[in-house]
C-alpha cells in the first residue's frame, strides 16, 4: 500500500529533506498590457451630466502605487459642490428618473454594462494604475464583474412588482453612496446599478486614491445617454464623504468601508429618518478538516487572502487548519507562495500586485511587526520586490493565538495569520470569536459538516471547498460589526426600495 | 469485520494518499493558461518542449520505412541548427529493431510501448515477453500500461505485482508507467494509482497519463493530479520519477501551458527531459513553426516543415 506522506517520516530517517527547486531557470519576459488606458491629465467633478470645476478650485494628486507616479489630478469637492450633486439629483429624480417606467431604466442599464464591455481592456489598465492591483486581476475579475452587476439589475427593472411578493416597491428618492478603494469599479457597481433599477438617483464619492476610473466611468453614463443629474460623482477624502453621507437631501446612505468610518457614520445620523447599509471590515476565519482536499484548500487558503493584495473586506486572513494536518498544509502553503510573482501590476503574469498606498503600506508593517513582537513565526518568500512603488510580500504567521493582534485586528493586507484547533466546536468558537462576521470558508470532504459549520458560523457568507466567489445573485453582506444590509440578489435591490 | 469490497478498497486509498476536488483542481489549472510567455521565455520553453518529445507512432499501419522517417525527423527536425533534437521516438516492439537501426549511436532514446498496448488484455506472461523482446530489440525504455480491470476492482497488490514483474524484465530499460486516466474516471483514482506505480517503480522511471488511444487523453488537469502526487511522493521519499503526458498536446501552446504547470508546481529540476516528457507527434511541427515565427517575424506555411508520421 502506498506511503503515508507525513513531514515526520522524513525527519526520522535523519537525512537531508529532499526538497524542490523553484529557480530562474525558465524567467518569464516581461508581458505588461499594451492597452491605452486613456487617461486625462485632470479630472473635474461629474455633477448633473457634465464634468464641472469644483467650487473649492482644489485639485489633489492621484498616484501610481507601483512607481509613485502622477497619474492625474483629481477635484476636491466642497460642501457646495456636495450640494450642487444633490440638487441635480433632486431635480433628475423629479423630472426624469423617479417617473420613468422600469423597463425605460433596463434599456440605460443594460447600455452601461455593453458600453463597459466595449471598453473592458482600457478601463482594466486604467483600474490597475490608478489602485495597484494585477491587471489579471482587473481584466478577468473587477471589470467583467462590474459589467456582470449592470446587467443583473437591467434586468430587475422590468420586474420589480415581483421582487417583493404581496407588496409594491417604490425608490427611496436621493441616495448618498461612499466606496473604498480596494474595488473602485466594483463597488461603484454594487451601489450604483441596484439604485438605479430601483429607480433612485444617486450621488457617489469614490475613495480618494482611486478616483480615476469612477470618472471614467461618467464618460460611459454620458455616452450612454443617462439623463443629467441621476448619477453624479463628488471627489475627495473623508470631509466630502461625510458631506455626502450627511446632507439632508439624502433619504439612504450606504458605505463600503472601515468599521471605524462606518461607526462615524452611524454616529452622525443617529436620530435621522434617513435609511442605511454598512459593508464594513472582516476578520474571516478559513477553516480546513483533515480531511480536506489539501492541493485544492491550499489554492483557496491563497486565493482567499492573497488576492487583491488582501485588500478584500472579505479576505481569509485566519486559517484555522485542524491539528492533525496542519504541518503539511503550512509546508504546502509555504512552496505554493514561493511560485507566487509579486511585481509590476500592469505585467500579465503579476499574481501579487502593489499596496494601493503608503499608509497603508505602514499600516501593514506596524501590524506584522507587532505579530513577530508578540512571538509569532513569520515566513516570507525571498522574492525580489521593485525598488520604486508599495509593495510587500505574502507573510505567513504560524503559532498565532487568538490573543495575537494579528489575530484579532483586519491588516487587509498579504498577511495570514495561521492558527490550529483540535474539535469540530473549537473551530467554530474559534472562527466566531471575533468582532467581525462578513465571510468564512470551510473545507471538508464531508457534506453534512459543511451544512452545519454554514448554520454555526456567524457570517454573511460561507463558503465550501472554495473561497472569493462572486455573483450578482448572491447577497453579500455582515454580521456584527462587519456591516448591515445586503448587497446583490434579491435581497440588496430591497435595500434601494420603499414598501408600499 | 471490515468489508473488502472495491469500493472500500479505493476509499482506503484515498485516505491514506488524500483526495482531490475537481472543481478547485481545474480553477488552479486555468490559471497556467493565462501566463503570458513572451520572446526570449518563449523561446526557451518552445526548445525544451522540442527536447521533452518522444516522437511517436502508433498505428497498426506502421512500416520500416515509415519508422525510419519518423527517426530522420527525430534525428533533424529543422534546418535551423539551434533547434535540440527530440527525447525519443516511440513505437510499436515490432518497430524497435527498425528504429534502431536507424537512430544508430545518436542520444535519442527507442522507447517501446510493450504489456499489450494499449488494452493489456493479455497474460501477464505473454506481456512480460513483449517487454523482454522489445529490450532485446534494443528498446532503452518501455511503456507499459497497467491493468485497470485490477485497479478498479481494487486489486491493487496485483497491479502492483505486476508493475514490478515489468519493471524486472526491464532490466537497464527505463520504464513508463501509463494509467490510462481516462478509464479511471475520477481523479481521486488518478492520485491513487499515480502512488501505487510510484511505490513500485525506480528512480527515474515515469508516469505517464495515456495510451492516446482513448477519447480524453493528457489534460492539464490530470496532469497536475499526476505531479501533485509526484511532488508528495519526492517529498516523502526522496524519490524523483518523472512525467509524460501523452495524447492531445498538439500545439505550441499548450505544450508551453504544461511546462508552466510543471515550473510551479516541481520546480526547475523537472523541466528537462530526464524528468519530463510529451508523448506527442503533431506537436513537434507546431513548436517549429513558432520557433521560426520567433526567429522571423512570420509564420510560415506548414508545407515548409517536413511531416513526421502522423499518430496521436
Amino acid at each position: 500500500m502506498p506511503t503515508l506522506i507525513s513531514d515526520q517520516r522524513i525527519s526520522r530517517r535523519g537525512r537531508a529533506t529532499p526538497e524542490l527547486i523553484f529557480g530562474d531557470l525558465w524567467e518569464f519576459d516581461p508581458a505588461p498590457e499594451t492597452a491605452d488606458p486613456r487617461l486625462q491629465s485632470r479630472y473635474d467633478l461629474f455633477i448633473d451630466g457634465k464634468f464641472v470645476a469644483p467650487k473649492t478650485g482644489r485639485y489633489f494628486d492621484s498616484i501610481n502605487p507601483a512607481n509613485e507616479q502622477k497619474l492625474a489630478e483629481i477635484a476636491l469637492a466642497g460642501d457646495s459642490d456636495v450640494a450642487a450633486a444633490y440638487r441635480a439629483a433632486q431635480r433628475a429624480f423629479e423630472t426624469t428618473w423617479g417617473r420613468m417606467p422600469g423597463r425605460e431604466r433596463a434599456k440605460y442599464l443594460y447600455r452601461i454594462a455593453r458600453l463597459l464591455q466595449d471598453r473592458a481592456r482600457e478601463f482594466a489598465v486604467a483600474e490597475t494604475l490608478d489602485g495597484g492591483k494585477p491587471i489579471k486581476e482587473s481584466r478577468d475579475f473587477d471589470v467583467p464583474m462590474t459589467a456582470a452587476h449592470f446587467f443583473y439589475h437591467a434586468g430587475w427593472a422590468d420586474k420589480l412588482e415581483y421582487v417583493a411578493p404581496g407588496r409594491r416597491v417604490a425608490p427611496l428618492g436621493l441616495v448618498g453612496q461612499v466606496i473604498p478603494w480596494n474595488f473602485p469599479l466594483l463597488m461603484l457597481a454594487w451601489k450604483v446599478a441596484p439604485a438605479l433599477a430601483m429607480g433612485n438617483c444617486v450621488v457617489l464619492k469614490p475613495a480618494e486614491t482611486t478616483s480615476i476610473t469612477c470618472l471614467k466611468f461618467a464618460t460611459i453614463l454620458q455616452d450612454a445617454g443617462l439623463p443629467p443629474g441621476v448619477v453624479n460623482f463628488v471627489t475627495g477624502a473623508g470631509e466630502t464623504g461625510a458631506a455626502v453621507m450627511a446632507h439632508p437631501l439624502a433619504a439612504k446612505v450606504a458605505f463600503t468601508g472601515s468599521t471605524e468610518v462606518g461607526k462615524a457614520i452611524m454616529r452622525s445620523l443617529a436620530g435621522t429618518e434617513r435609511k442605511m447599509t454598512l459593508e464594513l471590515g472582516g476578520k474571516a476565519a478559513n477553516i480546513v478538516f483533515d480531511d480536506a482536499p489539501l492541493d485544492q484548500a491550499v489554492e483557496g487558503i491563497v486565493n482567499g487572502i492573497f488576492f487583491n493584495q488582501g485588500h478584500v473586506c472579505c479576505a481569509g486572513s485566519r486559517l484555522l487548519v485542524q491539528e492533525s494536518v496542519a504541518d503539511r498544509v503550512l509546508a504546502k502553503l509555504k512552496r505554493r507562495i514561493q511560485v507566487l510573482r509579486v511585481g509590476d501590476p500592469i505585467d500579465k503574469n503579476t499574481d501579487i500586485g502593489a499596496i494601493n498606498s503608503r499608509a497603508q503600506l505602514r499600516k501593514i508593517q506596524q501590524l506584522v511587526a507587532s505579530g513577530v513582537k508578540e512571538g509569532a513565526e513569520l515566513y516570507q518568500p525571498s522574492c525580489s520586490l521593485p525598488t520604486k512603488g508599495f509593495y510587500f510580500r505574502p507573510t505567513l504567521f504560524s503559532g498565532v493565538t487568538m490573543s495575537h493582534r494579528i489575530a484579532r485586528e483586519e491588516i487587509f493586507g498579504p498577511v495570514l495569520s495561521v492558527l490550529t484547533f483540535r474539535t469540530v466546536d473549537e473551530a467554530i468558537e474559534r472562527a466566531n470569536n471575533t468582532a467581525y462576521g462578513l465571510s468564512a470558508g470551510v473545507w471538508t470532504d464531508k457534506g453534512s459538516r459543511i451544512l452545519k459549520m454554514s448554520t454555526a458560523l456567524k457570517a454573511g457568507v460561507v463558503w465550501a471547498n472554495t473561497y472569493n466567489k462572486f455573483d450578482p445573485t448572491s447577497p453579500f453582506g455582515g454580521y456584527k460589526e462587519s456591516g448591515f444590509g445586503r448587497e446583490g440578489g434579491r435581497q440588496g435591490l430591497l435595500d434601494y426600495a420603499r414598501l408600499v | 469485520m471490515l468489508v473488502r469490497s472495491a469500493s472500500a478498497s479505493l476509499a482506503r486509498l484515498r485516505d491514506e494518499v488524500g483526495s482531490v476536488d475537481g472543481v478547485g483542481l481545474e480553477e488552479r489549472v486555468a490559471k497556467y493558461t493565462t501566463r503570458s510567455i513572451k520572446k526570449g521565455a518563449k523561446l526557451w520553453g518552445l526548445r525544451r518542449a522540442v527536447s521533452m518529445i518522444d516522437l511517436t507512432t502508433l498505428e497498426g499501419k506502421d512500416t520500416p520505412g515509415k519508422v525510419a522517417s519518423l527517426c530522420r525527423k527525430a534525428l533533424r527536425p529543422h534546418d535551423d541548427e539551434n533547434v535540440p533534437t527530440v527525447a525519443a521516438v516511440c513505437v510499436y516492439p515490432s518497430m524497435v529493431r527498425h528504429a534502431r537501426r536507424a537512430l544508430g549511436s545518436s542520444p535519442i532514446k527507442v522507447a517501446s510501448v510493450a504489456t499489450a498496448f494499449p488494452s493489456g488484455q493479455a497474460p501477464l506472461k505473454t506481456r512480460l515477453g513483449e517487454v523482454r523482446a522489445a529490450v532485446a530489440d534494443g528498446a532503452d525504455e518501455v511503456d507499459m500500461v497497467i491493468n485497470r480491470g485490477a485497479f478498479l476492482a481494487g486489486e491493487f497488490a496485483r497491479v502492483q505485482d505486476e508493475i514490478s514483474a515489468v519493471v524486472e524484465a526491464c532490466g537497464a530499460a527505463r520504464l513508463k508507467v501509463i494509467l490510462e486516466v481516462s478509464e479511471l474516471e475520477t481523479y481521486d483514482a488518478i492520485r491513487g494509482a499515480s502512488f501505487l506505480a510510484m511505490e513500485v517503480i525506480r528512480p527515474g522511471d515515469f508516469i505517464k497519463t495515456s495510451t492516446g488511444k482513448t477519447a480524453v487523453n493528457a489534460t492539464l488537469a490530470n496532469n497536475q493530479v499526476m505531479l501533485e502526487a509526484i511532488r508528495d511522493h519526492f517529498l516523502a521519499s526522496g524519490i524523483a520519477i518523472g512525467m509524460k503526458p501523452a495524447g492531445g498536446i498538439r500545439t505550441a501552446k499548450q505544450a508551453l501551458h504544461f511546462l508552466v504547470a510543471v515550473k510551479e508546481t516541481l520546480g526547475d529540476a523537472w523541466l528537462n527531459n530526464t524528468r519530463y516528457r510529451f508523448g506527442a507527434s503533431a506537436l513537434l511541427n507546431d513548436l517549429l513553426r513558432q520557433i521560426e515565427k520567433e526567429r522571423t517575424g512570420a509564420y510560415q506555411a506548414p508545407y515548409y516543415f517536413s511531416e513526421a508520421a502522423e499518430s496521436y
